[in-house]
């Protein structure tokens, strides 16, 4: 190999790099070696150039920098020995980095060479152009490279067709010079030559659509029969790939066909014979044949509508689907994938062994045999699909399980035609892969069973079977502990028993020890074990003989260290021990959800949920936004203000579970709920609702009312003893409970009075509402900004269910304490007063900005709306 | 079109890059690793495609295949047949085989700029030029010739 200059010293440099052991050692010899280089191109060396050249190519694979070297590849090119040029070509070709002062250098040199009278350095020189070319040097040395079309060498011909591709890609307007030459490339018998110039023109149809229609009219009778005799031509071994004559001419040939025919009816009818007779001719039992099979049928795809032809191509996919080659079956799903737009009916017809490739042991053809089922599924078929999936669900691999899943929920959502259906495989598909289903999958699911009244019972005793066999999956846990405490009593009376089930007999304490199983299990994440508090809440009412065994397990997590447990466990505790009356009536059934809502609502929460994944967004503070007329809301909110995963679409749900103001088809259960519980549920859940006239001795400590003011004072002061008595609040909006908080920050607000230097803002305006913010600053703490928002209604209609939310970016810290009122009079003829507290982390840096969305009923119609606060003043 | 071409060894080490579109050499070094990456978290009985729209953009896919020690990777978007790739690679092959004579990794390491002579017998500009590996190994020959005339003048 001499002739190729392995020089003993390019030999030995490469020897050496071998024998490093470390990344440190190569680097040195590298360095040592780009040193030297450097010096014989300093001293302009002139007989070891391209063998250094050599070297800085070898060097340049490696990843080290070469740009020294790219002026000695245009010496080596303007050099006149052949092997120099050959080396300063392929070190133009590597080390150029697109600079265009030495592409313009160049291209003289390139110029002198594509006319040389030695045809390999012509062809050199188109090799190099064919890579390089810039729009400049395409429009510098077009001329020379449409003379070198009609090269007497074949091989000049071929490189110069390819090197036209670059060119009128890089400046498409020169296309229209080449057409004609292109078009004779076309009757040429050389096969490398026409395969180039097949190549060519397709290139030239997709920039100028005159060349496009000058093919169609005057090449495509030509290239018709190009390919006839392709397909029939006998044996010819220099083309052969695995005994199929040139399958890449056939490919190119049928590409160049598409392109034609697309569009256009009478040249795909010229082409139609032709195409059949290939897709029924080529053998199919190699690659190369499949391939031209493959193209063939993209080409019938693609070209205007023959039915018969099409329906041939998608059984051809059908017949690569059951090959045994991987890729075969890998190129057939994508063709599948872009058939089924054009005939679905086709592609159905092939649905069993498309099934089949969901089960293949490649990932990716399982990945996209996937989709394409997906894509397959309708209303007559999703049964038996859903029912292959599901089952291949439990063999699965693992790292399946997770594309499979979401497919199958969708499909399942989609497409059920009956809510028993719909539980039936919602519920199968949580016990074999509860762990790898969305939140927003089974909060729909409850959702649904909450909306099938007639399914209640059997749906809690399915899962109650389930929960038996899969205690592991979190999602299947959380599912069943919520209809077991929603409809635990009909899952122990067997109630609304359907003809399919098997009689079951479960006690109360079979159901309870379900709920205590789960809650002891460690694996399972905060907001499950929240929920098996509530639902044992739930049951402690509905199974009054399990009660005492209920509160046992609430107590045993009153030492729960983590808070939200710590502090549900010892209200729930006071409620069973000291609220027996009020008990039943607040643990009454969940209201039907409304589906609508909730469908609205999970469209809605989808920018939140990605603004919580990017980190950066102002995320809505679940467990800040308090909306004063859903005391039980706070109840859910403060969890999912510690549970990261639900925080951001699940929070918003599950203030929809326990959200009554937000379903419009609240029921009289929780409207007694909320009229009877109001007193102790404010007092326990909603620091800083004003209290109300009972308050039990228990909570006193938490709660004070207006009487035991004297208590918050001493509180107050003992944390401060300079603060200003909290007298100074007026009791109306700023509850006892609130002093209390502040009490123990380092200084309470001062009397707002004090603070308030800020001229107040017209926030947000509407044709409908008016939101206008005042501002005040305790000059002790200037982090802190109290807000008293005044909304004020400009419609004639009165607005209930009045509910106003609020976000702020990570730097700022908010709270929000309850609204004057959720109802704002109409014509601004009153107004509700809400307060908010932000914290700026970045006080003087960063001035506030809120996000905001307001919510209300008008008329019975549910009414949003949002806006974004930038005008506060400076300096908050 | 043709995206690149790249001979790498099972150790992730470069033995041949040509990229059709430029690339700035520490993307070069980047894309290599992440495709070695992806080549060897492949499992043995699957298919010769991967998707890498994540490196080169929409629609660009890479065929790859083993000979002995060595990984050979095609880059290329959709204008090209996935399975007529896998050709082009078995014909590349080949004619790396006739030209050294059972091609080792060595003979592509040390005769690095000849291999890079060849697959410009084959690829011009991401497209594909000659598909005939005798052509390709006459035109080889012939530029040998050249070469080693030019030296014997020289010397």
């Amino acid at each position: 190999m001499n002739e190729f200059q392995n020089h003993n010293n390019f030999m030995d440099m490469i020897r050496a790099i071998r024998a490093c052991k470390t990344a440190a050692e190569e680097r040195a010899v590298v360095r040592k070696e780009c040193a030297s280089i450097r010096a014989a191109i300093s001293e302009n060396d002139q007989d070891y150039r391209h063998r250094n050249l050599a070297k800085l190519m070898f060097i340049h694979m490696l990843g080290y920098p070469t740009h020294f070297g790219q002026m000695e590849c245009l010496k080596l090119i303007a050099s006149p020995g052949f092997p120099e040029k050959r080396i300063g070509y392929l070190g133009l070709m590597l080390l150029l980095d697109e600079r265009q002062e030495v592409l313009m250098l160049v291209t003289n040199s390139i110029k002198q060479d594509l006319n040389h009278t030695n045809q390999y350095i012509v062809g050199l020189a188109l090799c190099a152009l064919g890579n390089i070319c810039s729009a400049e040097m395409a429009r510098d040395l077009a001329p020379e490279v449409e003379r070198l079309l009609q090269f007497r060498d074949p091989n000049v011909r071929k490189k110069a067709a390819l090197c036209t591709i670059r060119i009128i890609k890089k400046v498409p307007d020169l296309a229209e010079n080449f057409i004609n030459p292109a078009a004779a490339l076309l009757k040429e018998k050389h096969h490398g030559v026409l395969l180039t110039g097949v190549q060519l023109c397709t290139d030239m149809c997709k920039v100028s659509t005159e060349a496009l229609e000058y093919f169609r009219q005057k090449c495509i009778d030509g290239l018709v029969k190009v390919l006839k005799d392709l397909a029939n031509s006998p044996y010819a071994p220099e083309y052969d790939v695995s005994g199929i004559a040139d399958p890449f001419l056939h490919i190119r040939l049928l590409r160049l066909l598409r392109m034609l025919g697309q569009g256009d009816a009478e040249a795909s009818d010229t082409m139609n014979d032709i195409l059949a007779q290939v897709a029924t001719k080529t053998e199919s039992n190699k690659n190369a044949g499949n391939a031209i099979l493959y193209e063939c049928v993209a080409t019938i795809m693609s070209i205007e509508e023959n039915g018969g032809l099409r329906v041939l191509a998608v059984n051809i996919l059908g017949r690569f689907l059951s090959s045994r080659d991987n890729n075969i079956r890998y190129v057939a799903l994508n063709m599948l994938m872009k058939a089924i737009s054009l005939d679905s009916q086709a592609v159905q017809r092939h649905r069993a062994t498309i099934l089949e490739c969901v089960k293949d042991s490649d990932a990716s053809i399982r990945k996209r045999a996937l989709e394409l089922v997906y894509l397959l599924v309708n209303e007559s078929n999703v049964k038996s699909l859903t029912k292959e999936l599901v089952d291949y669900l439990e063999i699965s691999d693992p790292e399946f399980k997770g594309d499979l899943t979401a497919k199958i929920c969708s499909i399942v959502e989609k497409f059920s035609p009956e809510k028993i259906w719909y539980i039936d495989q919602m519920l199968k598909v949580l016990s074999e892969a509860g762990n790898n289903v969305k939140d927003e999958v089974w909060h729909a699911l409850i959702v649904v069973i909450t909306n099938a009244s007639n399914l209640h019972g059997y749906t809690v005793r399915l899962l109650y079977k389930y929960v038996q066999a899969a205690g592991e999956q979190e999602t299947l846990i959380r599912v069943a502990v919520w209809c077991i405490g929603e409809y635990g009593e009909m899952l122990v009376a067997n109630a609304g028993v359907l003809d399919i089930e098997d009689p079951m007999t479960i006690t109360e304490a079979d159901a309870v020890d379900v709920v205590e199983t789960a809650i002891k299990r460690h694996s399972l994440d905060l907001t499950t074990r929240a929920m098996c508090l509530i639902a044992l809440l739930k049951l402690s009412s509905r199974f009054p003989s399990c009660s005492k065994r209920i509160n046992d397990i609430i107590l045993h997590h009153k030492g729960s260290f983590v808070l939200e447990l710590q502090q549900r466990a010892i209200e729930f505790n006071s409620i069973i021990e000291k609220h027996e009356k009020i008990r039943s009536a607040l643990v009454e059934r969940m209201p039907v959800l409304d589906e609508a809502t909730f469908s609205g609502r999970r469209a809605g929460s989808i920018p939140a949920a990605v603004s919580t994944s990017h980190g950066a967004a102002p995320k809505v503070p679940n467990g800040v936004v308090k909306p004063a007329s859903a005391p039980l809301v706070d109840l859910l909110d403060l969890s999912s203000d510690d549970t990261p995963a639900p925080s951001s679409s699940g929070g918003d749900f599950l203030q929809d579970l326990l959200g009554v103001d937000l379903s419009p088809a609240s029921s009289q259960g929780t409207n007694q709920a909320q009229k009877s519980g109001t007193d102790v549920l404010l007092d326990l859940l909603s620091i800083g609702t004003p209290p109300a006239q009972s308050s039990s001795s228990t909570l006193d400590m938490l709660s004070p009312s207006q009487g035991n003011k004297k208590s918050v004072d001493m509180l107050n002061d003992l944390a401060s003893p300079s603060a200003p008595s909290a007298q100074a609040f007026s009791p109306a909006k700023n509850s006892p409970m609130m002093d209390l908080l502040d009490g123990f920050g380092p200084s309470p607000p001062a009397p707002e009075t004090n603070g308030s230097t800020y001229p107040s803002v017209v926030a947000f305006e509407s044709t409908s509402l008016k939101i206008t913010f005042s501002f005040s600053k305790d000059p002790g703490n200037p982090q802190t900004t109290s807000i008293e928002a005044q909304f004020a209604n400009k419609s004639p209609n009165i607005y209930s269910n009045f509910v106003f939310q609020s976000a702020v970016p990570k730097f700022l810290q908010l709270h929000l304490d309850p609204a004057s009122s959720n109802t704002l009079p109409a014509s601004g003829t009153g107004s509700i007063t809400q307060k908010l507290r932000v914290s700026n982390s970045q006080h003087g840096k960063k001035s506030l900005v809120m996000r905001i969305r307001i919510s209300y009923k008008v008329n019975e119609k549910d009414v949003l709306e949002e806006g974004q606060i930038n005008n506060f003043p400076r300096g908050l | 079109m043709i995206r690149g071409v790249i001979i790498m060894n099972d150790q992730g080490q470069p033995r041949l890059v040509k990229f059709y579109e430029y690339q700035p050499v520490e993307k070069q070094h980047e894309l290599i690793r992440s495709i070695y990456r992806i080549l060897c978290s492949r499992a043995e009985n699957v298919s010769n495609f991967v998707k890498v729209d994540s490196l080169f953009g929409s629609d660009v896919r890479l065929v790859y295949k083993t000979f002995a020690t060595l990984y050979f990777v095609f880059i290329f978007d959709n204008s090209e047949n996935e399975l007529a790739m896998l050709d082009l690679m078995q014909v590349f092959v080949e004619i790396l085989d006739k030209c050294f004579s059972n091609v080792c990794e060595l003979d592509v390491v040390f005769n690095f700029n000849k291999v890079h002579t060849i697959l410009d017998e084959i690829i011009l500009g991401g497209q594909v030029l000659e598909t005939s590996t005798s052509e390709v190994v006459k035109a080889v020959e012939e530029i040998s010739k050249m070469e080693s005339k030019a030296n014997w003048q020289g010397r």
